[in-house]
């Protein structure tokens, strides 16, 4: 099924209610489904094979990903954060295509073999053009709606592939069409080129769920939309969480109107989800855990979840407030050794995903198995009653003297300190145990030894997951859509010592 | 009848389905006692539901089949219960997430 049925389902049924608020003004589901059949035609006439977008959130971000279902392209955002360089050899990849690009962002990409570029200011006025809105294009049958560049911290990006069937089944099979009240709204702040950007266009259509954008995030304009807009519902990573309570602290409010705030896309400290849920008790907080190869959530710790969590006497449930929750019914997960045999409860590995939203392939490779099954590259394991914990990247676990240790652990610890506003921690390559637990520490006063630190490692957790290797730094390297670059610090530290990073 | 994923089909009381899992075998897909129309070509049949099968077939619920393993969205609302090979097909409940996008 594609894609852009979802869009027409909800213009046919409530073409009235608002579908997007963004920079544009406001933009009803029919206009916007008008919109979406001007763009297509727009892209059916261009000599392209894909849609590219590069540009800020807005209404012409899910209308181009809309039209170019329509129009039978696969389409592609690009990160503008990239180095021009960069930027400039993706679009090569994505030749033949055309590329809607925000205006003050052309002058970085003219003159790619193979693209054809449209200004956003073109594109819009395309998009009123009664013409190209009145024609009827063929049905679509081309089968890959979304193509989406992975951040590639190492070697070149991989483009992972998601077709319209992927997308579709997850939207319809966990989303209640048109089930959202007429004043609710979501605000979006993560770049179109996140799934979970890809992924809130759909659900929040389908669902009737008026989308207020964000163009960029910061924690004061984030505040100041969600009061404006009376914002119900939203998605944050943890980083902008911290952020964003910090301005609610300072500004002495809380938000009335918000009823649920979903996180994902790294791990929460404990002490920030702690610190949201004591300052805003009326609303429903939801960990969702997913992959781009995964069309966005697998697993939820919902809102019933994380108070039973955050009330508990029991240490088992009350580390659920760690854990992102348990799979969603319409797929399966499972915990693996490298050897592929499946592990019981409460041993960790390598987590794997099964079910029909699974994508699990690069443009060129495929990487699912035969069986459906997707290794998610990882670490984790599941408690007795099937809450799932994630510990990070299956790249990230220190192996030492034999013995798996997880970076998140240490890390909640020491953030638990009250000197510590940041922390990393990794892996170092050692001669005696293979890798040594290092870790690098933003402090609140300077004060702080990592003596001090070491002994309250040692109170928490078992001898051999004290760091060995300790740095104080004013700031730790984080992507732009708040990821730790712990490869970063990594191989910082080893070229300080030497040695070669792993 | 070949049923793939994705198409698109019309009943005689106005409600339209996609296809979104394909079924093993089907040999008859009916809506309200009639044969659904791919909704491409479909032309007007001048044909009521029958009165035994004119259930109301509301936007954005899915119904299925056990048997073949078909599954369909309805993606316009209209009048005419959904048979397969006979077969009353079953609503499938939709087991919302909360928001987590």
């Amino acid at each position: 099924m594609q894609i852009s049925l979802l869009l027409e389902m909800a213009a046919d049924a409530f073409p009235d209610r608002t579908a997007v608020i963004g920079k544009e003004g406001t933009v009803s589901l029919a206009e916007m489904n008008a919109r979406v059949r001007a763009a297509a035609t727009l892209f059916a006439e261009q000599p392209a094979d894909t849609v590219v977008f590069l540009g800020l959130n807005g209404a012409a971000f899910p209308t181009a990903l809309f039209a170019s279902a329509v129009a039978g392209k696969p389409f592609a955002p690009l990160n503008y954060r990239l180095p021009d360089v960069d930027l400039c050899k993706l679009l090569a990849r994505t030749s033949p295509s055309v590329a809607v690009v925000d205006d003050d962002m052309l002058s970085r990409v003219e003159n790619v073999e193979g693209v054809t570029f449209i200004s956003r200011t073109a594109f819009e006025a395309a998009c009123s053009d009664a013409l190209r809105r009145a024609k009827e294009l063929p049905e679509s049958e081309s089968d890959i709606a979304v193509l989406l560049f992975t951040s590639g911290t190492t070697g070149e990006p991989k483009a992972a592939v998601l077709r319209h069937h992927h997308l579709s089944s997850y939207v319809i099979s966990t989303v209640d069409f048109m089930g959202a009240e007429e004043e609710e709204g979501a605000l979006v702040s993560v770049p179109p080129y996140h799934i979970a950007a890809i992924s809130a266009i759909m659900t929040n259509i389908y669902g009737g769920r008026r989308i207020v954008y964000l163009p960029t995030f910061t924690p004061e304009a984030w505040v100041d939309a969600a009061v404006e807009h009376t914002i119900t519902h939203a998605m944050v990573v943890p980083t902008m969480l911290g952020r964003i309570l910090e301005v609610l602290d300072s500004r002495g409010i809380g938000l009335p109107h918000l009823r649920a705030l979903s996180y994902g896309g790294g791990r929460m400290p404990q002490p920030v989800i702690e610190r949201a849920m004591a300052l805003m008790p009326h609303v429903d907080f939801v960990n969702a855990y997913g992959l781009t190869e995964t069309s966005s959530t697998i697993s939820v710790l919902g809102p019933d979840d994380h108070r039973a969590a955050m009330t508990s006497e029991d240490p088992a449930v009350r580390r659920r407030l760690g854990s992102v929750g348990r799979p969603l019914p319409i797929l399966e997960i499972e915990v693996r050794d490298p050897e592929g045999n499946v592990l019981p409860c409460g041993e960790a590995g390598e987590v794997y995903v099964r079910g029909e939203q699974i994508a699990g392939e690069y443009l060129h490779k495929k990487v699912i198995q035969d069986d459906g099954w997707f290794a998610t590259n990882d670490a984790g394991w599941i408690d007795e009653d099937g809450f799932l914990f994630v510990e990070g990247r299956l790249d990230d676990v220190i192996v030492r003297g034999g013995e798996n240790i997880s970076p998140g652990e240490i890390e909640d610890v020491l953030r638990s300190h009250a000197d510590v506003a940041d922390v990393a921690v990794f892996g170092l390559p050692d001669d005696q145990w293979g890798e040594r637990v290092a870790c690098v520490v933003v402090a609140r006063r300077k004060e702080v030894t990592a003596e001090l630190l070491s002994a309250w490692v040692k109170t928490h957790l078992r001898s051999t997951k004290v760091p060995e290797t300790w740095e104080f730094r004013d700031e730790l390297p984080y992507n732009d859509l708040g990821k730790l670059l712990r490869r970063v610090l990594k191989a910082e530290l080893s070229a300080g010592q030497g040695l070669h990073a792993a | 009848m070949e049923l793939k994923p994705g198409s698109r089909w019309k009943g005689v009381g106005g409600a339209e389905f996609v296809v979104v899992r394909p079924p093993k075998q089907v040999e008859s897909l009916q809506s309200g006692g009639h044969p659904v129309q791919s909704a491409a070509d479909a032309t007007d049949q001048a044909l009521e539901p029958e009165a035994s099968l004119a259930d109301l077939l509301a936007v954005g619920k899915r119904y299925s089949d056990d048997a073949s393993g078909l599954e369909l969205l309805v993606s316009k609302a209209g009048k005419g219960t959904l048979t397969v090979d006979g077969r009353v097909m079953a609503l499938k409940e939709t087991k919302a997430l909360p928001a987590s996008d």
